[in-house]
């Protein structure tokens, strides 16, 4: 019997489009319309051969056996409450059921709490903390914007349906037009797929976009005599010619992406971008969005705002403040310096996305390590104990941040993977087990010991009784 | 389940007129009851005082702009955080302090039910969440509805009918309490980068006044027969000279009655007052001045108003509000961070750190407009206690507040000591005049309890301690027949409650928290009205063609709702 | 003034967070109090003298306290943190946060120190004999309140973000610094007599750096405006001064628009 699910949002990327249809037929996916060529594949993917039904644990020889969720659940449980600094990295495909989930479970570890901003779009929170963020939701860019801006960003590839949906073709209400009634502007250091869509395209030199936008800055604040002929090898001519677009426009959006927050510079350069918006916003209505990634790593900022106040690289092992500074509370500085005595990746791949320098201090590195996350990845590959969890969007539902930070509630279109648990359940599970092992005496003391034999992988009863 | 007996305190109940007498309160199974048995545990009151839990009428507490605030300060928790007690969860924050930190101060202030001041619809979902995440404390949200493009399209045609069926499915959508307006049409004129200054402007395109708006939404308000009347935040807030634009907002109200069945005697709620009683036209004291008392002439007069103060606490604090373009303004005149997050057909909202610093003339000047606002209320039982939290100071500040309208000599005191401007203070506002002014501890239960749960058409729920109510009551270390000399007391009473039960449970024992994981409600209106296929049409139309997001996926699903504790009002009946 | 000296003798297999050690915490107490004064390991607290030998002791008061530091103290932190007076020689490497948020006092390090050096300085000195990384005399992040007086100098190079969102004080690196000097800066001076690669005085509002060796790439907001004789850290010489961010807000004072100087070396 076919069922077509309809109005379901997909979990790929920030775009988070909520008009999927999925067609299911005897529990398992058979087609979906509307997705993008990714989102797409996420769906198909879920139902293929090969998905992980059960923990995993590694053994001596490198090979992988599978174990029970008590035994996986135990083990994290434990390595959290015996490490000096766990950290718990990732949340970039999880539902904010589970980020509040785990943010509980690392207050009471004493962990350090992070998700993929960390090397994403954390760059954009640092400037956001500096300077602010003068934003809107997508549909504002729909309805409104007659001049868009993508800076750094590639959409045509990261995001797909983002120009159709948002930014370049949709025909809103005051803009019925569509793209004939946009100007559409591309700043890049390549001529990308997306400046393909572009009616002006400026070819920023790679590194430099910090010193094209204190022109246009320059253009704003009345000095564009000043404006040198070439700036980041853009001629002055294309600076003026934009900055006349931007001051004729009715209201002008800035989309940015990692462009600007991977090039020299990082947050700064992002820093100034939100400053270029403050000041048209003198001439025009101007407002800026940062093009996140998955759809959902707007989540664990969001959560772990009201949670501890930090979206980001949270250190909760001081116990009586939770305490924030990237650069220091990072992942991949933490994990560089030797900091962290623990690692959980959770949702996201490390492995495989992290430099490898930092990466190799992590896994495999005599720290103990857990992957939590549907697929054997990277990272799966060398840890500890790898634990499936439910995809969310397919599997599971719960509720998800677009990119613009509009709450998204996604839902289950077909059962958990052989009743799989979901990362709300599992990081419950862990909760519950660490009071339970606590009690029992188990103390953080740093200390791991790796040899554990075979015969050792038992029952959570077993070993504790 | 456990009872209880709060013994030989001095109660105070505006509800049942009770002003101090010693008598001792009884809670069995979660209600305040006539009687209990001898095993019942016993809380000594002897010499304190007792009042219902506290109700706070608009405060930034759960929702997207108070978690961007939280988000864009990370020097709002730097050294200013206290440190973790063992077992609670983590408190973070001095302006904006996250959901633990919330619910817990809320607790130790003995409140025991928070308005969310604003809702945008569209992200609904996220205020559910973090009321789910804030313990102790019941709360409820008011959706933001007066820049929604549907109701100014109904209003521009007085469709009432129809704009009464779109506040009504809204509410239901967003599990919402009351109709909020903020900046009647200067929000959605903040699209486009522009405003609404006087009741008069009209709004771009949709060609429709504040005026016209505040009184459709006064209607569509009435003829829904809400619990709460339609909360207001008018034009032109926090400028010089803004009076006449509160004066003009206000006088709207003219002509009409309240319709419901909870009690409710008003037909606007107007809030944070003080940010709407400036004279003059420059912020320096050759030209400011305080209006306060042309606006209370006012609003002493109507009887069918109600009113909270937004008093200012002169901290560093953050400024979110929805009134969008008055915020671009404030980081104009600041030069601080600045963030703004337009919604699409709905509302818009904008925050920006703000230093209300004594050693300013105008700081000192808000902060007495503020208390000449309770101090000139002839009726307390219509003017509540807010700092409109975070805007004017941060929540866990209200004690400091009733400190200084329970204490003349308290106040006098900051003026003389603590204002480096006191006497500009003094010459350009009405705080000299009222230098003798003092409210009662009956008066002060008025303003924070009974007067608010009547407004809010909740008297059945909270702010009372009559016999059947949910057992929210509080036990504050000030005897009224002793009442302390030194001012100080005051603040450190009210702001570290002696007891403090929440819906029968104990919560707080001996000033500390015990228990917070008791059950807490998320309390909304559940309205019904007639069938009505035009709105039904215009919401699929506008779905269609203009919001980024399915109609199918907009209302909150009920599993994301917490604990939802709805009230019925049914207008087809 | 008295001395406590403190050698470290264990190393800790993560990191130390150490910002009780100062002469303000020392102050008063016995080699014993000090040795029970807490060093924390991650979520693990332990006593100072579990990881060091502690001899000597401490003065009355943090303006009569001096704190020698041996050994290897490259993986400590916050040493120095909030102090308001008294002295701290730190004979090694060093982490992150020395000196942080310090009010008073004179910190040297003979060695190298991390990121966040100085972060938000107000007063006294603070010198590092060799490099610094990133966010030296800094603002914590979000904070528009950076480094607001005291002097903090670098003998060797620093990395990026020298001075955002200085405010006051003076911070002089002897070497090469990387990118982000001055940037946000509302007061203040900064002299690095290295090299920069760029972005010197970006979004700067008001304050003076000097640059006496080669910037790279030059914010096209600053503009030529003469030259001038000035006496930098006691060596007087011929700089070319540029006014600018011309693409940030600028205060105005009797009527004329204040920028910031730039002064690179002819």
């Amino acid at each position: 019997m076919q069922e077509v699910i309809k109005h379901v949002a997909c979990p790929y990327c920030g775009s988070c489009c909520d008009d999927l249809e999925v067609t299911i037929d005897d529990g398992k996916i058979v087609e979906v319309k509307n997705a993008c060529i990714i989102g797409n594949e996420i769906y198909h993917h879920a139902s293929r051969e090969g998905r992980v039904g059960s923990p995993r644990r590694r053994q001596p020889d490198g090979t992988y056996k599978d174990i029970t969720y008590d035994e996986a659940i135990d083990f994290t449980a434990k390595m959290l409450i015996k490490a000096k600094k766990p950290l718990i990295f990732g949340f970039g495909s999880t539902n904010c059921e589970g980020m509040a989930a785990a943010g509980r479970v690392a207050e009471d570890a004493g962990a350090v709490l992070d998700n993929c901003a960390s090397i994403c779009h954390g760059s954009s929170f640092l400037a956001i903390f500096d300077t602010g963020y003068p934003s809107c939701t997508l549909g504002e860019v729909k309805n409104r914007a007659d001049v868009v801006i993508y800076w750094g960003s590639n959409p045509a590839h990261a995001h797909p349906r983002h120009m159709s949906r948002y930014g370049v073709f949709p025909r809103g209400f005051f803009t019925g037009k569509g793209a004939r009634g946009r100007k559409v502007i591309v700043v890049d250091p390549r001529y990308t797929d997306t400046a393909r869509c572009a009616n002006h395209f400026l070819q920023v030199q790679q590194g430099h976009d910090y010193e094209l936008f204190d022109a246009f800055r320059m253009v704003m604040h009345g000095y564009a005599a000043d404006v040198p002929a070439v700036v980041a090898g853009v001629s002055k001519e294309k600076i003026l010619e934009a900055c006349d677009i931007i001051k004729a426009g009715r209201y002008v959006h800035i989309f940015f992406g990692m462009g600007l927050c991977h090039s020299d510079g990082r947050n700064h350069n992002v820093d100034i971008a939100i400053n270029l918006v403050r000041d048209i916003n003198e001439y025009t209505k101007c407002t800026i969005m940062a093009m996140r990634g998955h759809y959902n790593i707007a989540g664990p900022g969001v959560v772990w705002a009201w949670q501890f106040g930090f979206p980001y690289c949270i250190d909760l092992s001081k116990g009586s403040v939770a305490h924030m500074n990237p650069g220091e509370t990072s992942s991949v500085d933490l994990a560089n310096r030797g900091e962290v005595d623990a690692f959980i990746n959770i949702g996201t791949d490390a492995g495989a996305h992290f430099p490898i320098r930092a990466f190799e201090k992590l896994g495999g590195s005599g720290i103990p390590m857990v992957t939590i996350d549907p697929s054997v990845n990277m990272a799966a590959t060398v840890s500890d104990v790898h634990i499936p969890v439910a995809i969310v969007g397919v599997e599971t539902g719960g509720i998800c941040y677009r990119m613009d930070n509009v709450p998204i509630q996604y839902r289950a279109v077909i059962k958990p993977y052989n009743g799989i648990l979901t990362d709300e359940q599992l990081f419950d599970k862990i909760y519950e087990r660490m009071q339970e092992l606590k009690a029992a005496g188990v103390e953080s003391d740093g200390k791991w010991d790796y040899a554990t034999p075979l015969a050792d992988v038992r029952p959570v009863k077993e070993v504790y009784e | 389940m456990t009872e209880y007996i709060i013994k030989n305190g001095c109660v105070i109940d505006p509800t049942q007129g009770i002003k101090g007498q010693k008598m001792d309160i009884c809670i069995k199974d979660g209600k305040i009851v006539d009687k209990v048995s001898k095993s019942a545990k016993v809380i000594d009151a002897t010499g304190k005082t007792v009042m219902a839990g506290g109700v706070d009428i608009h405060s930034h507490v759960a929702g997207p702009k108070v978690d961007a605030g939280r988000l864009f300060r990370p020097e709002d928790k730097l050294f200013k955080s206290p440190n973790r007690k063992s077992n609670l969860r983590m408190e973070m924050g001095y302006s904006v302090p996250s959901v633990s930190k919330t619910g817990y101060d809320y607790a130790r202030l003995g409140y025991g039910f928070v308005m969310e001041a604003a809702m945008p619809p569209l992200e609904a979902a996220h205020v559910h969440e973090e009321i789910r995440d804030t313990p102790i404390i019941d709360e409820a949200a008011m959706p933001v509805v007066g820049n929604n493009w549907f109701l100014l399209e109904y209003f521009k045609n007085h469709e009432i009918e129809n704009a009464g069926a779109y506040a009504s499915w809204i509410l239901n959508a967003t599990r919402g309490y009351a109709l909020k307006c903020v900046n009647p049409g200067g929000t959605e004129a903040w699209g486009w980068g522009l405003n609404c200054i006087t009741i008069h402007d009209k709004v771009p395109y949709f060609d429709i006044t504040p005026a016209e708006i505040v009184k459709g939404l006064i209607e569509t308000n009435e003829y829904l027969k809400l619990p709460h009347s339609l909360h207001l935040h008018s034009n032109n807030l926090g400028n010089p000279g803004n009076y006449t634009t509160t004066l003009d907002t206000l006088k709207l109200i003219e002509g009409y009655k309240p319709n419901n069945d909870f009690g409710r005697e008003q037909v606007l709620h107007h809030t944070h007052l003080q940010f709407h009683c400036y004279g003059g036209d420059s912020f320096k004291s050759s030209s400011f001045e305080s209006k306060s008392k042309e606006v209370m002439d006012y609003v002493n007069k109507q009887k069918n108003l109600t009113i909270d103060t937004g008093n200012v606490t002169l901290d560093e604090t953050t400024t979110m509000t929805a009134d969008g373009p008055f915020e671009y303004h404030l980081t104009h005149l600041n030069h601080l961070k600045w963030t703004n997050v337009d919604i699409e057909l709905e509302t818009a909202a904008g925050i920006v750190p703000f230093i209300y610093d004594p050693k300013t003339y105008i700081a000192g000047a808000q902060w007495a407009i503020g208390l000449e606002i309770s101090l000139f209320a002839k009726d307390k039982e219509r003017c509540f206690i807010t700092t409109d939290h975070p805007n004017a100071g941060p929540f866990w500040r209200y004690p400091r507040i009733y400190k200084w309208l329970l204490s003349a000599k308290a106040r006098n005191d900051l003026i003389d000591n603590g204002l480096k401007y006191g006497d500009k203070v003094r010459d350009t506002t009405y705080i000299g005049e009222l230098s003798d002014k003092e409210i009662s501890l009956y008066e002060l239960a008025q303003m924070t309890r009974s007067g608010v749960a009547k407004s809010l058409g909740l008297s059945n729920l909270y702010g009372s301690l009559k016999t059947g109510m949910n057992a929210n009551v509080a036990v504050y270390d000030i005897d009224p027949e002793n009442l302390p000399s030194d001012p100080e007391q005051y603040e450190t009473a009210f702001g570290n409650v002696f007891a403090f039960f929440k819906d029968g449970v104990l919560c707080i024992e001996d000033h500390e928290i015990v228990n917070y994981s008791m059950p807490k409600k998320t309390v909304w209106v559940n309205s019904i009205v007639p069938e009505n296929k035009q709105v039904e049409r215009d919401i699929r139309d506008k779905f269609l063609h203009s919001y980024t997001v399915d109609l199918e996926n907009y209302a909150v699903q009920e599993e994301h709702v917490h604990n939802p504790y709805a009230i019925k009002v049914d207008i087809t009946e | 003034m008295n001395t406590v000296t403190i050698t470290m003798v264990k190393q800790p297999q993560l990191f130390l967070e150490a910002d009780l050690v100062t002469p303000d915490q020392f102050a008063g107490k016995s080699i014993e109090a000090i040795g029970a004064i807490d060093i924390s390991e991650g979520k693990i607290k332990y006593p100072l003298a579990s990881f060091a030998k502690i001899e000597g002791a401490s003065g009355a008061t943090a303006a009569e306290t001096k704190i020698v530091l041996n050994g290897d103290w490259t993986r400590v932190k916050r040493v120095g943190q909030k102090m308001t007076a008294g002295e701290i020689i730190i004979n090694s490497n060093v982490d992150m946060y020395t000196g942080g948020w310090m009010i008073g006092g004179k910190i040297t390090v003979n060695g190298n120190a991390d990121s966040f050096t100085g972060i938000a300085m107000a007063g006294g000195e603070l010198t590092i004999n060799g490099n610094c990384l990133n966010h030296v005399g800094s603002a914590y992040r979000g904070d528009w309140r950076g480094m607001t007086g005291g002097v903090l100098r670098v003998t060797g190079n620093v990395g990026n973000d020298i001075g955002t969102f200085m405010r006051g004080g003076t911070i002089i690196v002897g070497g090469d610094a990387f990118i982000h000097v001055h940037t946000h800066g509302e007061g203040g001076t900064i002299i690095v007599k290295g090299n920069v690669e760029g972005r010197v005085g970006g979004q700067s509002v008001k304050g003076d750096v000097f640059v006496n060796g080669k910037i790279d790439f030059m914010m096209p907001g600053y503009k030529y405006v003469d030259d001038v004789e000035k006496e930098v850290d006691g060596v007087k010489a011929v700089y070319a001064h540029y006014i600018g961010d011309l693409g940030e807000r600028h205060p105005t004072s009797k009527g004329v628009q204040i920028f910031t100087n730039l002064y690179l070396k002819k």
